[in-house]
């Protein structure tokens, strides 16, 4: 079943001035439901910028995309985030954990302005740092963690709203081998849960593992293959 | 979203905002000890004039309606004795009384003391009853000796009655009351002329006409009225906490460009912190919630330090920092408690000039960074 379906969509940087970048090109694609995706690509080719497309955290210059038939890129801002909030996780290159506050505080971030008890939220983060095997860091600082464990930790906070699609940018590019590996499992917990998963990477231990569904190689911001 | 929902994501967020200020304690306890200044500064000066306006209007309550004083060549000169009872006269004025006082340099102290004798002294002749300036400065107490180098040459061997008691008012610092006797002795005998002569008109309307008459009746008198005293009083405390606004200007500068350097832009730390937020589903309205307790927290706080220091500093500590250049030039800067008389209105502008712009200075660049694509964070 198709989950997001995306139409001719371009997304262009600095429209009508000199240093004008089309990031995405006129890519057209369907996201299966349940599937992990992969997009791959070498650096600048538009896997970030789509992914971003795709996660409803920008608006295309043009095309559309539909979530589940909903159109997203003509929704208020305020409804975009209502989608993005409860339909996806997120999990960035750089992790993005808030310094300062602890492993825990940092999980339950995307669901502090939803008005859920703190006892209930922070019960709920536990249990998923426990099952990522990270629940004896919920105490420490985010600042301390060590790479794997900041990637678990991020992990955890893109699940924390029990979303339908996770979406995680070069999730490895700051793991070992032996780290990403793990990661891949964490992948295949999360496919077994019936979630979605999309992925932009260009390490090929992501895009070869067997957990993928699904490959589309990017280049220069146009699809060049689409393989499963 | 229920009430309760609604209240656990005020508390939720609030929380964050809280542990947002304790991440960064170095610069917003800076942040908050610049402020609390800043608002202790101009709490300190609207305390303070307040009160010494108060304390004037008390002076000025048992001040007389008119005071007439004979004038030679321009300068003040004794009047004689007879114009008390052409002045008594005056259709308007209920009575008339001639006053003896003069200033007296105490060559010890090197301060100017106002030497008077009032009109129903309590005291015997040798007994003085003396400001609390007067007291500090000469080091004496009540039963002490009092000694004064009198018109002859000599010295008045005079004793210290009792001491005006420090809260009386700001003018009573240098005074020196005594007999008339005593005063006969201390500047020399002249019985037939008085230092001036108050009236007492019972019609505050009357006062200007009366005042006239005086002039048409002594052409060599000027008669002051207790609107013009109340007016010297202002002008004089306006100009002297226009002066501390001034010195104060700075201050308030260096909490303008504080406010601006927030407004300006927030750190490379928190424009990202804030895209990060966005990416995991903040609405930007949460976002300026959060920013909006934080600026409300540091300047409540900074707020509630600074008035109650300033409460401190100038009703429990007689605002030494100001003392100088607020209460005079005299050698005998007197020592009180000053009474609190601060309006609501006053204090509510304080706060209007001090909180609300830096709340919304706090608001605005976190507004700005909270309605840009939260992408921008994926590719940072």
């Amino acid at each position: 079943m198709t989950l997001i379906e995306v139409e001719r969509v371009r997304r262009v940087f600095h429209q009508g001035r000199p240093d004008e970048l089309t990031a995405v090109d006129g890519v057209s694609l369907s996201i299966v439901a349940g599937e992990v995706t992969v997009l791959r690509g070498p650096s600048g080719s538009g896997k970030s910028s789509l992914l971003a497309l795709l996660g409803g955290m920008a608006r295309p210059t043009s095309g559309r995309i539909h979530l589940e038939g909903r159109e997203l890129t003509s929704l208020p801002e305020r409804f975009l985030t209502e989608v993005r909030r409860r339909t996806f996780g997120f999990v960035f290159q750089q992790f993005h954990l808030v310094r300062g506050l602890t492993v825990l505080e940092n999980v339950m971030l995307p669901a502090t302005p939803l008005g859920v008890p703190r006892a209930e939220l922070a019960r709920r983060a536990t249990a998923l740092l426990e099952r990522l095997a990270i629940g004896h860091r919920a105490r420490a600082r985010a600042d301390w963690l060590s790479g794997g464990e900041a990637q678990r930790v991020a992990i955890a906070r893109a699940l924390i709203n029990d979303p339908r699609v996770i979406i995680a940018d070069e999730p490895t590019a700051h793991l070992d081998s032996r780290l990403s590996m793990e990661l891949l499992e964490i992948v295949a917990g999360l496919k077994a849960d019936g979630r979605t998963v999309i992925v932009a990477s260009h390490d090929p231990l992501v895009y070869l593992a067997g957990v993928v569904d699904r490959t589309v190689s990017l280049r220069d911001g146009r699809v060049e293959a689409d393989s499963r | 979203m229920t009430w309760r929902a609604w209240l656990e994501r005020q508390r939720a967020l609030l929380d964050f905002t809280l542990a947002s200020l304790g991440r960064r304690p170095g610069k917003n306890l800076a942040l908050l000890l610049v402020y609390a200044l800043i608002v202790f500064a101009l709490a300190s000066t609207l305390f303070f004039t307040a009160a010494l306006r108060r304390e004037a209007a008390l002076v000025l309550q048992g001040a007389p309606d008119v005071v007439v004083q004979r004038l030679v060549a321009g300068r003040h000169d004794p009047i004689p004795a007879a114009a008390v009872a052409k002045l008594a006269a005056i259709r308007g004025v209920s009575a008339a009384a001639g006053r003896r006082w003069g200033y007296y340099f105490d060559r010890g102290t090197r301060a100017n003391l106002t030497v008077q004798v009032p009109p129903d002294y309590w005291g015997h002749d040798g007994e003085v009853v003396i400001g609390e300036g007067v007291a500090r400065a000469r080091d004496v107490a009540a039963g002490g000796a009092f000694p004064m180098r009198a018109a002859t040459g000599g010295y008045l061997h005079l004793r210290v009655r009792e001491v005006i008691p420090a809260g009386s008012a700001l003018v009573s610092a240098d005074l020196v009351l005594l007999s008339e006797t005593d005063f006969q002795r201390l500047f020399g005998p002249d019985p037939d002329r008085f230092t001036d002569v108050v009236l007492t008109v019972p019609n505050a309307k009357e006062v200007p006409k009366v005042a006239e008459k005086v002039v048409r009746l002594i052409p060599e008198a000027r008669a002051i009225t207790r609107a013009e005293l109340l007016r010297t009083y202002e002008s004089v405390f306006d100009w002297r906490s226009g002066l501390v606004v001034a010195l104060l200007a700075s201050a308030v500068l260096a909490f303008a460009v504080v406010a601006w350097d927030k407004a300006a832009g927030l750190s490379a730390e928190e424009r990202r912190e804030i895209g990060v937020l966005k990416a995991l589903g903040w609405e930007t309205s949460d976002v300026l919630l959060v920013k909006l307790q934080e600026g409300a927290v540091v300047s409540l706080v900074a707020f509630a330090l600074g008035v109650l220091a300033a409460y401190a500093h100038v009703v429990l500590g007689a605002a030494p920092l100001f003392a100088a250049v607020l209460k005079g030039w005299s050698t005998l800067s007197p020592a009180f408690q000053l009474t609190p008389d601060v309006s609501a209105l006053e204090l509510a502008t304080l706060f209007v000039l001090t909180v609300v712009p830096y709340t919304a200075a706090t608001v605005v660049p976190a507004w700005r960074a909270a309605t840009t694509d939260p992408d921008a964070v994926m590719r940072s």
